[in-house]
């Protein structure tokens, strides 16, 4: 039988607020034990919930990014059970009227996209967390992550393959990213999926019994866990077995999918709207408030990618991965457009080529640093002014390549001046590309004799491969280039080299 | 003095007829001499109490008193007091100091006032009698086989016989109210959302409120000023003007100040289940009422018969919940032995909570259950709705209500403790204002076989200012506010 796989996600997104959901205390990540845990994360007698103004705006701005529906009116419940790491004997969250209704978000499978239906997402708060075994023979209850604001973001069970659960995490990961509400760290817990796996025959209409993985923080494991947790249910169902509604966690270490105790999740609840907080109203016009102080989203990023700077779809797609990126692709490409000043290249041609470095040499060196793009430290003006003779001529990719460490020294010192406080010392300043391609001699040689004469040398060098081509091998061609490029130790202008070399073979 | 109004204490102390360390001195030795039979007091600190006594003189010698400052008073021990035991009337928090102040402690603490003790309570305000305390009941001054009502029953106590110049309260159901009709004295339960709930002991949220307890409407519109106002750590603290809750009485003089008023009486608080005596004084009072130039209209509340329902579905519900956060791991009372969590849960629990509040604990836990949401809480909702609709549609036709406080006088200790619905339906009178969130008053009226006996106001939303005015004109004329016990005890307790 071939079996279909029907995924639901549950994602935790932490807020990026400086304070609790419910009271003033900090949210910083690693603190001391129960430094952040004030009267109200404590849950000491008689405090009293507040709401935390930038956590509703954080909410409003997803809702506003997936085109969601924003009810007038939501209400918080409480949601009872005990743990030693939940101080009220409840947690504040949303049940019956969220924050933010149905919505959708596109995702992209190769070259195909796809909508995923939004159910819900809702305001609620962490929970603190349990410590084993730093005091011998007991238990720690560390209650700074008590209270820290989450949206939990619930979908349709609308993906089929753990590819398209991890390309809806991941573009989920990075909208939440680009409008500012969430840090995205999913070492710290920012970004934490829950993830609900049924089988079904293919072609059934009916949905198999779920299984909940829960507190997947990495793609990779996101990736591991579904495709086991899949495998595990049709081999069950093969077999003969019943599926049992469980909720299960991911081990790392052995790759597989393993049911809690029946008995740990065996609540009831006994949600009921919390009396310590008033329905929240939310008005069209603190609507339009906070769409005002919203970023482009990445849909009308990428399409501006497309239609403005010429980009393909998939390059524009790439780019949105991260709104700091698209801003600085558009900063350079700008930048580099106007230093042109010329009618010889478009704002397409110079598109092409800041995108060319950005996705290539650039996104290595950011990559091989884990560092955002606002901290490089390599301004889009310097940057773009060795673009430019790229675009221009003067030297070769070849040739900005060996300018390309020197540039990266800079921006690593100007980081490591900053983190110290210090002033930039002057050999570490962005230098002058031009007088660098002067002195290193890296200009690229246009000149079409001093071309002519290297290619001659090579043509009489390399008659096997002139056979060849004449021949009809195509791809002769390309090793006679190289051969040319190498022998004018790189500096030789590679379009000429092309023409001239397809001009003489023709003769 | 013991038996001045806040005014005249206010007066004495500005003029400096006396100190505030003399004042609150003179009520501490009432207390050492009374509470050890009366048992109003749960917390005492004199050291703490006089410090805050000296501050207040150095602050009327250096011209910056307001009208409360100097003035000791007694705050229920459901206020966390900062530095104070704060253990709301159960063995649960028999260790808690409270690290913070609750709003109204803070409010009469900038006021100047001096905090004379924490009185005693019924646990977690879980009664009307105050016999659910772990600290042992409360003795109705008036006569100590009977109790002093609850669940504010150490202040209620600590007023009646003068232990303080006047008490705070918290009235869930009626637990300001009824032990002010059982004791004889003035009490008020402000509109929901008047006095900020913070560092209250919840209950009940959706129907906890604070208020003042004292000899006298003067006395609680004075309180109130301080106890009033907006507090943004309560999200149900209501933004509004400040108002001064004094204004109106001194126009309540002459010969008929209240006419044109027009009272409306409920004629189902006139029926079964009214004790005979106390129908008679509060007929009476309705009589003075109409000397005072009042009109009387019959009007009806056709849903309070359902108030104990639903009330005794909606606040189990919410205390259920509010009370789980004492579960032995942060504070509070912990079991000594235990085996695992869950043994440590039910064990510190099973010992740290008296049988009221466990019974409270599992109707709330039940009613909010999968399955049974629907009958009971969701119903009981929708019911709250009818009743406080029954309220704006009987202010069309009257402008206050009025009506009895609670069936009966003072029962006698042990009576009703073993019988929780008969215990319940004391607060048959008072509870459907709590759903309402509208205010309402105790006022003394008389007497029946020797007991006091009250008379309820019920005004509309915010027309707390107004019902002090109304229930002024009548101690205006009448003197039932003013009496006090004879206490016929030993001088001192064995």
């Amino acid at each position: 039988m071939e079996w279909e796989v029907v995924i639901g996600l549950e994602t935790h997104t932490q807020l990026k607020t400086n304070t609790k959901i419910f009271s003033g205390a900090s949210i910083k990540y690693g603190a001391e034990p129960n430094t952040q845990a004030d009267e109200v994360s404590i849950a000491l007698p008689g405090v009293l919930p507040v709401l935390n103004k930038k956590a509703v705006e954080c909410a409003i701005k997803f809702g506003l990014a997936i085109n969601a529906e924003i009810p007038p009116r939501s209400v918080f419940a409480r949601k009872n059970y005990f743990y030693p790491d939940l101080p009220k004997g409840y947690q504040i969250s949303q049940y019956e009227l969220p924050i933010v209704g149905k919505g959708k978000l596109t995702i992209q499978i190769g070259e195909q996209e796809k909508t995923i239906n939004i159910t819900r997402a809702h305001l609620e708060e962490d929970a603190g967390k349990s410590v084993h075994g730093a005091i011998e023979g007991m238990s720690g209850i560390d209650l700074n992550r008590a209270g820290t604001p989450l949206l939990e973001i619930v979908t349709e069970p609308d993906m089929r393959s753990a590819a398209e659960a991890v390309a809806y995490a991941k573009k989920l990961h990075e909208l939440v990213q680009w409008i500012d509400i969430c840090d995205g760290n999913m070492q710290e817990g920012s970004f934490r999926c829950d993830v609900n796996v049924s089988v079904r025959p293919k072609g059934s209409e009916k949905l198999g019994t779920r299984r909940e993985i829960k507190n997947l923080n990495s793609f990779k494991f996101m990736t591991q866990a579904i495709e086991y947790e899949t495998r595990w249910q049709i081999e069950t169902l093969e077999d003969g077995g019943k599926i049992e509604q469980a909720t299960v966690l991911f081990n790392p270490d052995t790759g597989e999918t393993k049911a809690m105790r029946s008995k740990e999740e065996a609540n009831d609840y006994r949600y009921f709207p919390d009396p310590d907080l008033l329905p929240l109203e939310i008005t069209e016009s603190y609507i339009a408030n906070v769409k005002t102080g919203m970023p482009q989203l990445p849909e009308a990023m990428k399409t501006e990618l497309e239609q403005r700077y010429g980009l393909s779809s998939y390059d524009s797609s790439t780019l949105t991965n991260s709104i700091a990126k698209a801003i600085y692709f558009k900063e350079v490409a700008d930048e580099l457009y106007e230093l042109c000043n010329s009618s010889d290249y478009s704002a397409k041609d110079c598109a092409k080529i800041a995108n060319s470095w950005i996705s290539g040499e650039f996104s290595t060196a950011l990559n091989s640093r884990d560092i955002p793009i606002l901290k490089f430290g390599l301004s889009a003006k310097w940057l773009a002014s060795l673009l430019i003779r790229i675009l221009d001529g003067t030297i070769s990719r070849s040739g900005a390549k060996a300018i390309w460490p020197g540039m990266l020294a800079v921006a690593d010192a100007k980081r490591e001046a900053h983190l110290k406080g210090q002033d930039i010392p002057e050999e570490k300043q962005e230098f002058s590309v031009d007088k660098l391609i002067e002195k290193a001699g890296l200009k690229q040689v246009s000149d079409s004799g001093a071309i002519e004469v290297i290619i001659d040398e090579v043509l009489a060098a390399n008659a096997a491969m002139v056979a060849e081509y004449k021949s009809g091998k195509e791809k002769a061609f390309n090793g006679l280039v190289g051969q040319c490029m190498k022998a004018s130790k790189g500096k030789a202008n590679p379009a000429q080299v092309n023409e001239i070399l397809k001009k003489k073979l023709a003769n | 003095m013991i038996n001045s109004s806040l005014k005249q204490l206010s007066q004495m102390l500005a003029k400096k007829e006396i100190s505030s360390v003399e004042l609150t001195q003179t009520f501490l030795s009432r207390i050492n001499q009374f509470n050890p039979s009366i048992n109003a007091f749960i917390t005492l600190d004199e050291a703490k109490t006089l410090t805050q006594a000296k501050a207040a003189d150095v602050r009327i010698a250096a011209g910056k008193a307001e009208a409360l400052t100097g003035i000791p008073f007694a705050q229920k021990d459901i206020f966390c007091a900062k530095g104070w035991q704060t253990t709301c009337g159960s063995k649960m928090l028999a260790n808690f100091i409270a690290p913070y102040d609750a709003h109204v402690i803070s409010q009469f603490d900038a006021a100047g006032a001096v905090n004379l003790g924490k009185t005693n309570m019924d646990e977690f305000a879980m009664g009307s009698s105050n016999e659910t305390s772990y600290f042992g009941g409360v003795k109705n001054p008036w006569d100590f086989e009977r109790v002093p009502g609850g669940s504010s029953g150490g202040s209620a106590a600590a007023v009646a016989a003068r232990l303080c110049a006047a008490a705070t309260g918290t009235d869930t159901g009626g637990s300001i109210r009824q032990p002010a009709s059982l004791c004889g004295f003035t009490g008020l339960k402000p509109t929901y959302g008047l006095v900020s709930r913070y560092g209250m002991i919840a209950f009940a949220s959706s129907l906890d409120q604070a208020g003042p307890m004292a000899k006298s409407a003067e006395d609680c519109s004075m309180m109130l000023n301080v106890m009033a106002g907006f507090d943004e750590r309560d999200s149900t603290s209501l933004n509004r003007p400040k108002e001064d809750y004094t204004r109106g009485l001194v126009s309540m003089q002459g010969d008929k100040p209240l006419k044109g008023l027009r009272i409306g009486l409920p004629k189902e608080y006139f029926a079964e289940g009214l004790d005979a005596g106390v129908a008679k004084v509060v007929q009476d009072a309705i009589a003075e009422y109409k000397k005072l130039g009042a009109e009387i209209i019959d009007i009806s509340l056709p849903n309070s018969k359902l108030s104990i329902p639903v009330y005794y579905v909606l606040a189990p519900a919410e205390a259920s919940s509010n009370l789980s956060r004492y579960d032995g791991v942060r504070y509070g009372h912990r079991a000594e032995k235990y085996t695992d969590l869950m043994d440590m849960y039910c064990k510190s629990r099973a010992e740290g909570f008296g049988a009221e509040v466990k019974r409270r604990i599992l109707i709330g836990t039940y009613v909010l259950s999968a399955g049974y949401y629907d009958a009971y809480y969701l119903k009981a909702q929708q019911i709250r709705r009818l009743i406080a609709d029954d309220f704006v549609q009987a202010f069309k036709k009257c402008d206050i209500i009025m009506g009895p406080t609670a069936p009966s006088t003072a029962f006698k200790a042990g009576e009703k403790a073993d019988d929780p619905v008969a215990m319940y339906l004391q607060d048959v009178y008072t509870i459907a204002t709590n759903l309402a969130g509208l205010p309402g008053m105790s006022i003394p009226a008389g007497f029946s076989n020797g007991l006091p006996v009250g008379l309820q106001l019920m005004g509309n939303y915010f027309d707390e200012a107004r019902m002090l005015d109304i229930a002024h004109a009548y101690q205006q004329v009448t003197d039932w506010h003013v009496r006090m016990p004879e206490l016929k005890i030993p001088e001192v307790a064995a």
